[in-house]
């Protein structure tokens, strides 16, 4: 095919037109919701965790999380008091089916529920090329599906093992804390899920929100702290010993 | 003999240049989507796209709206702060998946190079139509023993029982209300 000058330049305009069409229409957010009136974290109150795997559960459930990967998982830790820099940790198939029985011995024992810390200051959303992870404005780390290249940067990135890359969609996937759920006014489906109440979502910018106080009253710790990834997974309880 | 004798041929690659850049501008304007950038380097709709995935688990609040009995017996027992679907799980179908509307160029290039998957088909919860998805009675000889085995991982305070040792394996619900647990709250039959 011979064009013209002439032709090529009626024929961009045309296809610079086709474009808008095509990048025309995506959904809107629900209304009522107003994100900058958010600040969203999460509180893990370790001495309330029993290790039941109800919130892996719930959270494959709620958000398809496919079989073998994990967006929330749980961790019993092992540790004796001579060397408590040496913990032993399991977490088959990550708590899902709950745990083996511990037989009491010298040793103590603790579950850890890990999940996305939401940081402010993510390692994960600085490192994508593309613009494809980030911080929305009320504080929760998402992952743009159409825009991620899955070249796994941010899964190597996060320092809490909380990313890895969707086996079909073949982008990186996470912890999205129910964005979902949490813009129409309910609350995750791990908190959902959770019989004890270890696991509670929190909004930092509600000033009724008893985290406020609760951050007061306890020794409340985030995971990493030297790593100053603003961590806002709140952990009560936290042993020395975790990771 | 003037010095820009010969300048000709610069303008015209000047003008090549300036051309490129339109073009390029042109483009840009097009192939970057319409929400980058509307809150920082990213697509503002997605947000919207990850807020769209349907909700599996309807929240305690809407099992309470028709099931009061049962709400106000868990209060006043030791499992009040157990939500519902802690125990009888997200109560909810998956439909056959409805047509789609057709695809726009945008999907159709990402389905081109693998980055879509077909969407989730549609879900209906047991509190749209209670008739249509039934709930399915838990068994709980699995679901007592998943919270109550007794373990040394477990919090202290926390009730904990051997199966083999308490009952010899007689289902709990034979002197324990799940709803209301405690046997002096009228459990035992």
């Amino acid at each position: 095919m011979n064009l013209s000058r002439r032709q090529m330049l009626i024929l961009l305009p045309a296809a610079a037109v086709a474009w808008e069409s095509v990048l025309a229409g995506t959904p809107d957010q629900s209304p009522n919701y107003k994100m900058s009136d958010h600040w969203w974290g999460m509180l893990i109150d370790i001495p309330k965790c029993i290790g039941c795997g109800n919130c892996v559960r719930a959270c494959r459930t709620e958000n398809d999380v496919p079989e073998g990967f994990y967006r929330t998982w749980v961790e019993r830790y092992h540790v004796s008091d001579e060397d408590m820099t040496q913990p032993e940790v399991i977490s088959p198939n990550g708590g899902e089916n709950g745990f083996p029985v511990a037989q009491e011995d010298s040793k103590k024992y603790f579950f850890v529920p890990k999940m996305c810390n939401h940081c402010a200051d993510s390692p994960c959303t600085q490192v994508c090329p593309v613009g494809a992870t980030f911080i929305a404005p009320d504080g929760v780390v998402l992952v743009d599906q159409k825009y991620c290249l899955g070249c796994a940067y941010c899964v190597q990135a996060c320092p809490y093992g909380c990313r890895y890359i969707h086996p079909q969609k073949e982008t990186a996937d996470k912890c999205t804390l129910c964005y979902h759920r949490i813009t129409q006014g309910l609350t995750t489906a791990c908190c959902e899920a959770c019989p004890t109440g270890a696991r509670q979502l929190v909004d930092l910018k509600n000033p009724k929100d008893p985290i406020h106080e609760f951050l007061k009253t306890h020794a409340v710790q985030v995971l990493k702290p030297q790593m100053a990834t603003g961590s806002k997974a709140f952990y009560n309880g936290l042993d020395g010993s975790v990771r | 003999m003037s010095t820009f004798k010969d300048a000709g041929h610069l303008f015209r690659f000047a003008g090549l240049f300036v051309l490129a850049f339109l073009i390029f501008l042109v483009v840009r304007h097009y192939v970057v989507p319409k929400s980058f950038g509307q809150y920082g380097h990213y697509r503002g709709a997605a947000m919207g796209e990850i807020a769209a995935h349907p909700a599996k688990f309807s929240g305690h609040d809407t099992c309470e709206s028709c099931h009061s009995d049962v709400a106000d017996k868990k209060k006043a027992g030791k499992h009040a702060h157990v939500n519902c679907e802690a125990c009888h799980g997200a109560l909810f179908e998956r439909l056959p998946a409805a047509e789609q509307p057709k695809p726009n160029l945008y999907e159709r290039f990402l389905a081109l190079v693998g980055k879509s998957l077909p969407p989730d088909p549609p879900i209906l919860h047991h509190a749209e139509d209670p008739t249509t998805v039934k709930p399915v009675l838990p068994d709980t000889a699995v679901l007592c023993a998943r919270c109550h085995t007794a373990s040394a991982a477990k919090p202290k305070g926390f009730p904990q029982v051997n199966p083999e040792e308490h009952s010899n394996r007689v289902p709990c619900q034979t002197c324990h209300q799940p709803h209301s647990p405690a046997i002096d709250a009228g459990g035992a039959k």
